[in-house]
């Protein structure tokens, strides 16, 4: 595995949890914070192994917990079980198709808020809930599906551009080259 | 099915989550700070970045432009003195009266601190933002903060440089204030909803309060959280609740929650 995968995947996630927090233009007119950990995740089931996963769902998990006003530690298992659940069938995902990276990021994106909303309800919390919610969470999985092609885009861009290409062998040999001519 | 590497990472994952979730509350807190901590560098930056841009605007501006702003403050800061000397007249003439009627004085001094606000929560089922002030600045908790235009909440958790403000709307949030009507009807501003930040509730006012549209809503000072008179918002409609035990208003809060950028914290 690429050595600079797993850094730019976390990077990515303590990048996107800041600009969550330091920059709510989407919740002026879409009324709605955009999240990007759960398309992070999708991409990091689907290209790299499960420790990743794993450590992905607890670095962005406290990450955004630190920030929020949740109990810090609450979003961690929403975001490790979506990743574990494309994680187990990533074989049977056709993972370079534009079209599965949409639909996983939209079930991922769907998938995450409401298992932490689940949470946050049974440990006796008493979150901001409405039909207004349904709205948010519609925004939330369209932008998460949206943003998934996109980040599979760029990641596999710096993947290329900065990490270790393997040499494939050519099969030309010149000592088996055929010279035409007279001599 | 799943393999067993699976469920070691499942286990693990779980037990690391249930392991923070399950921490006391100080040690929480502590974790939170320092993880929180962690982005200081970074709205550092943007912090310095938006000053480097407003500094260029400033250098745009023509300064016939400057002068003109420079008179209009100046003739406003005359009035707001001449403004501020009245008052002060006024409760010296307020606390000579309630001295003579042997009224005791439970009005605390306050001060007003100007704070940026350099993060909003990332979630969408709370409604927090965090200042660049913290507890190096004499902040501590359940302090109210406001702007010019009203109400904007109170401080909820203080850390060294930062603290977290929870917002007018937010469940965590309850506000008892007064409509000024006649009868000065006095109710709690609480939770709003997700979707419009400027509309919150009103709730239990009495069954046979005189609540229209367009009415003023204020902090009403009682339970010694929020001082009495701050604007809170003005009444939208009004509707009889818990089959008419009680009356509930919605109110549109005077401060701009979204747009916020500053804000002032009252100390004590």
């Amino acid at each position: 595995m690429n050595r600079l995968q797993p850094f730019l995947i976390l990077l990515a996630a303590f990048l996107a949890v800041f600009w969550e927090a330091a920059f709510s233009g989407s919740s002026g007119w879409l009324k709605t914070q955009l999240d990007l950990l759960p398309a992070l995740m999708v991409y990091a089931s689907l290209r790299s192994n499960l420790a990743l996963v794993g450590t992905l769902a607890i670095c962005g998990g406290l990450f955004f917990d630190s920030l929020s006003a949740n109990p810090l530690g609450v979003t961690i298992l929403p975001l490790f079980v979506v990743g574990l659940a494309i994680y187990w069938r990533r074989d049977l995902i056709l993972r370079d198709q534009p079209y599965a990276q949409f639909v996983l990021g939209a079930a991922a994106s769907a998938a995450t808020p409401a298992l932490t909303v689940l949470l946050l309800l049974t440990a006796g919390e008493s979150p901001l809930l409405g039909w207004g919610s349904l709205w948010q969470w519609l925004v939330m999985t369209v932008a998460g599906a949206v943003a998934t092609p996109i980040l599979f885009f760029v990641f596999d861009w710096c993947e290329r551009a900065f990490g270790y290409q393997r040499v494939t062998e050519t099969s030309f040999r010149p000592d088996r080259e055929i010279r035409r001519g007279r001599n | 099915m799943l393999k067993r590497s699976h469920y070691i990472a499942l286990g693990f994952v779980t037990v690391i989550a249930l392991v923070i979730l399950n921490l006391p509350a100080r040690t929480s807190a502590r974790l939170k700070l320092a993880l929180g901590s962690l982005f200081l560098p970074l709205f550092g930056l943007v912090g310095a970045s938006q000053q480097t841009a407003s500094k260029v605007a400033d250098s745009l501006t023509p300064r016939a432009e400057l002068e003109r702003q420079n008179e209009l403050l100046r003739r406003e800061n005359q009035q707001l003195r001449v403004q501020a000397l009245q008052f002060s007249e006024l409760t010296r003439e307020n606390d000579r009266l309630a001295k003579l009627v042997a009224w005791q004085q439970r009005r605390p001094e306050w001060k007003l601190k100007l704070a940026r606000v350099v993060m909003r929560d990332p979630a969408n089922w709370w409604r927090t933002l965090q200042i660049d002030l913290g507890s190096q600045h004499g902040l501590s908790n359940n302090l109210p903060v406001l702007t010019p235009d009203g109400l904007v909440g109170r401080i909820q958790s203080v850390s060294l440089t930062r603290s977290q403000v929870v917002l007018v709307g937010d469940p965590r949030c309850n506000v008892s204030a007064r409509v000024e009507n006649e009868v000065r009807d006095a109710g709690i501003v609480g939770a709003g909803g997700p979707f419009d930040t400027a509309l919150v509730e009103m709730k239990y006012l009495p069954r046979t309060a005189i609540v229209k549209a367009g009415q003023n809503v204020v902090t009403s000072g009682e339970g010694d959280l929020f001082p009495k008179g701050i604007p809170v918002g003005r009444i939208v409609d009004s509707r009889a609740a818990e089959f008419g035990l009680y009356t509930e208003a919605r109110v549109k809060l005077a401060a701009n929650l979204p747009g916020l950028e500053e804000v002032w914290v009252m100390l004590k």
